[in-house]
């Protein structure tokens, strides 16, 4: 039986993309897998006794190597701030290339910690910085001072002792860029260095925890226990800017989908289920309950949508366990359908991501083609005519080229790049100043123009005379033909409606990466948390791949 | 040393404010980002290009030409080249093209590079005596190797070059005949089976 790819004008709406969850083709657990034979080393750890000092970590393997260096700083509280506008931070963190010398230590000190205002180097791949959830350190640290190990229920709320604000790679503030390192086998996966940065981070912040409380009461103090460090990850906040990204690098964003909607036509199509395979997608189902319940948000929008998700899921569990035989044929198909007719798009898309799981053979070759070369797709071929875009934007934008733009609600935001922070920033354009300075980051509105000009234009005509008088226009020319290709690369919503709900954007990036427990923070700002649950450095040689649903929260 | 993802963004915004469209400030980000990957100097020339826009009128030349000449105005190096992209697969059947007088030809100069690309040949560019042999858009060969900003490029000529060998035909023969030494001569034994299908491969 061939089953056809979801339809990117269903699968690409912002409601359904902002459902997506983590998944065996997430990038944090892609990381994992391919790091796992590294050797991994704490390089050097000096601190003093509150804690604050230098610290670096390797991964190596051969004559690679990877060296996150860690700078904390003492902050006073009231200079900490998880808001984009902070200049100072708990810790500051890059990851070089190789094993850096004392000069690039001393250099690195000097820039790391003022992040976007300090310069980098070619020998840095990644650069962040964090701060801590002072509650929850402080706690950890006076309960191992005691010779106590801290209190679980408080650790489950919050997840993690810090959360980073940013990571940054791939050239931004003089990083190395990608050309330099693309042909490394071990990062053919997107985010990979960005992955690296956040795990040993994680690590740091275990080490400096037991240390700080050793510190502070020598003879008592005890180690944090390895199974709490284990479910605890790094939390992250993450505003607009990440948002524009995945409207910048469509084919990237193609690849990302494609490779999803691949793997579940791939499982559908599966004409007898293994039993272990059924098993192990049972058994993760029902663990990973767990995970939902323990899911704390104070957003209403979220705890809806946690609510309607548990709903479903009791639903098809209950529709598993009593009406179900995993003995049919193409029975994840028919699992499918089942919750296409049965479930909202919370629940399809979970389901989704945890059918993969039992299929090592179909997502592991998926992970290595989820990156791009954008650069191939950008010349626009000139010699195509009017009719022929007029096709694609008719097949590839038809709810789009439906929108009326002359009203005020689909023309209400506008996408601006902040002059303080150089961060993308959304705004209403009746209300506020700037929208003369907006990013091409309006496609619908654009590609709607598009198809206007060209219904007024001669059928025949080539894309350079076309452009010769229509120029303004020559962004979304451009991305129409990389779309014809690229069946997943544009997001099917309008972008700058009253209606938009920026969080959705970053949530579908948040999930490539791995993310767990999105808690919206308003529409446009979420927390998340990342590698709760997962193997510590020491025990990446043999660890369980689904760690994700072992999460002690 | 700023990156060039850097180079292409900062580019690509510069020429948005500098009152291009979107589209083609994408252009020259890229465009930016290849001159200073390949050493030759993008940032200088472009930069000085702004500043002098501010005060200064060019001409927006559209459609192309065998020769291209405007006695009043200098041309605009990016509308020039964008249009030149956007029109190579017919300009190429003119097999050489003359413009007078572009403003800061090195900002030219990518356009014609991955112009290269597209019709699948080499392009010679000659601004007044600096000489640019560019290669399918993977590498520029130049007499032209200082970083100096050139304000004006008086006579630019476009040579579309003929796909043929750079060597004579003994040469290769010469070479060819070497390189047969790494041959091994058949006998009937390994005729018959050493290529598979035998020495009749028809049903």
């Amino acid at each position: 039986m061939k089953v056809e790819l979801r339809d990117p004008n269903i699968v690409m709406k912002l409601s359904k993309l902002g459902s997506f969850h983590q998944s065996k083709l997430s990038f944090l657990r892609s990381f994992l897998k391919e790091f796992k034979d590294w050797e991994y080393k704490r390089d050097l750890f000096e601190l003093n006794t509150l804690g604050f000092g230098t610290a670096i970590y390797s991964f190596k393997k051969n004559n690679r190597v990877y060296s996150l260096i860690c700078f904390a700083n003492q902050l006073d509280k009231n200079e900490r701030s998880d808001r984009v506008i902070a200049t100072k931070w708990d810790a500051a963190f890059t990851l070089h290339d190789g094993v850096p010398s004392k000069q690039d230590i001393e250099r690195l000190r000097n820039e790391v910690p003022k992040q976007e205002v300090g310069r980098l180097s070619y020998k840095e791949l990644a650069l962040s910085r964090a701060n801590k959830s002072v509650r929850v350190f402080n706690h950890v640290v006076d309960s191992l001072s005691e010779g106590k190990q801290p209190d679980i229920s408080l650790l489950s709320n919050v997840g993690y002792l810090y959360r980073t604000t940013a990571v940054y790679g791939s050239g931004k503030f003089g990083l190395a860029d990608r050309f330099r390192i693309k042909d490394r086998e071990e990062i053919y996966g997107p985010f990979r260095l960005e992955m690296m940065l956040v795990y040993l981070v994680r690590q740091f912040t275990f080490d400096q925890v037991n240390y700080v409380a050793k510190n502070k009461n020598p003879k008592k103090a005890v180690s944090l226990d390895p199974e709490i460090c284990r479910s605890l990850g790094i939390g992250n906040s993450t505003g607009l800017g990440m948002a524009p990204f995945i409207v910048n690098h469509p084919t990237l964003l193609n690849n990302w989908i494609l490779a999803r909607e691949t793997a579940l036509k791939e499982i559908r199509e599966i004409e007898k289920i293994e039993k272990k395979d059924s098993d192990l997608f049972t058994a993760y189902l029902k663990k990973s309950i767990k995970n939902i319940t323990s899911w704390n948000t104070d957003s209403e929008y979220q705890q809806k949508k946690i609510k309607s998700l548990l709903k479903d899921l009791n639903n098809f569990i209950s529709f598993i366990d009593k009406d179900f035989n995993f003995s049919n044929e193409f029975a994840f198909n028919e699992i499918y359908l089942w919750l296409e007719n049965n479930s909202g798009d919370e629940c399809i898309e979970y389901i989704v991501s945890m059918m993969m799981e039992p299929y090592d053979k179909i997502i592991n070759p998926l992970i290595k083609k989820m990156s791009s070369e954008e650069d191939r797709y950008f010349d626009i071929p000139t010699n195509r005519t009017v009719i022929e875009l007029k096709d694609i934007l008719e097949s590839k934008y038809k709810k789009i080229l439906k929108i009326d733009f002359s009203k005020s609600e689909n023309n209400q935001n506008f996408w601006f790049i902040s002059k303080n922070k150089e961060e993308p920033r959304l705004a209403d354009r009746f209300k506020e100043k700037g929208s003369d300075l907006e990013q091409p980051l309006a496609i619908a509105r654009d590609i709607k123009k598009l198809y206007e000009t060209l219904s007024i234009s001669k059928n025949s005509c080539t894309m350079d005379k076309f452009l010769l008088e229509n120029n303004h226009l020559r962004h979304v020319v451009r991305r129409a033909f990389i779309v014809e290709k690229f069946p997943y690369s544009e997001i099917q919503d309008n972008t700058i409606s009253k209606s938009i709900v920026p969080i959705d954007m970053l949530r579908l990036k948040l999930s490539f990466f791995g993310a767990l427990k999105f808690d919206p923070r308003s529409n446009k700002w979420l927390r998340i948390c990342m590698f709760q649950g997962a193997p510590l450095p020491e025990q990446l040689e043999n660890f369980d791949d689904g760690w994700v649903y072992n999460s002690l929260n | 040393m700023k990156s060039l993802s850097e180079i292409d963004m900062v580019s690509k915004r510069a020429s948005r404010a500098a009152g291009f469209d979107w589209g083609i400030a994408e252009e020259v980000g890229k465009n930016t980002r290849m001159l200073e990957l390949l050493g030759i100097s993008g940032i200088k020339n472009l930069n000085y290009y702004f500043k002098i826009r501010y005060g200064k009128k060019f001409e927006s030349i559209k459609l192309l030409s065998k020769e291209n000449k405007k006695t009043q105005l200098e041309y605009c190096p990016i509308i020039a080249g964008v249009n030149f992209l956007d029109q190579v697969r017919s300009l190429e059947n003119l097999n050489e093209i003359k413009f007078h007088n572009i403003a800061f030809p090195i900002l030219f100069l990518p356009f014609i590079s991955r112009a290269s690309k597209i019709v699948g040949k080499k392009i010679l560019l000659k601004i007044d005596n600096k000489e640019f042999l560019l290669n399918y858009n993977k590498s520029i060969y130049s007499n032209f190797l200082n970083d100096e900003i050139i304000t004006i490029g008086n006579i630019i000529v476009i040579k579309f070059l003929d796909n043929i060998d750079s060597f004579r035909e003994n040469e290769w023969k010469e070479l060819y005949k070497l390189s047969e030494n790494t041959f091994v001569e058949e006998n009937d034994s390994l005729k018959q089976g050493a290529a598979g299908a035998g020495l009749n491969d028809n049903d």
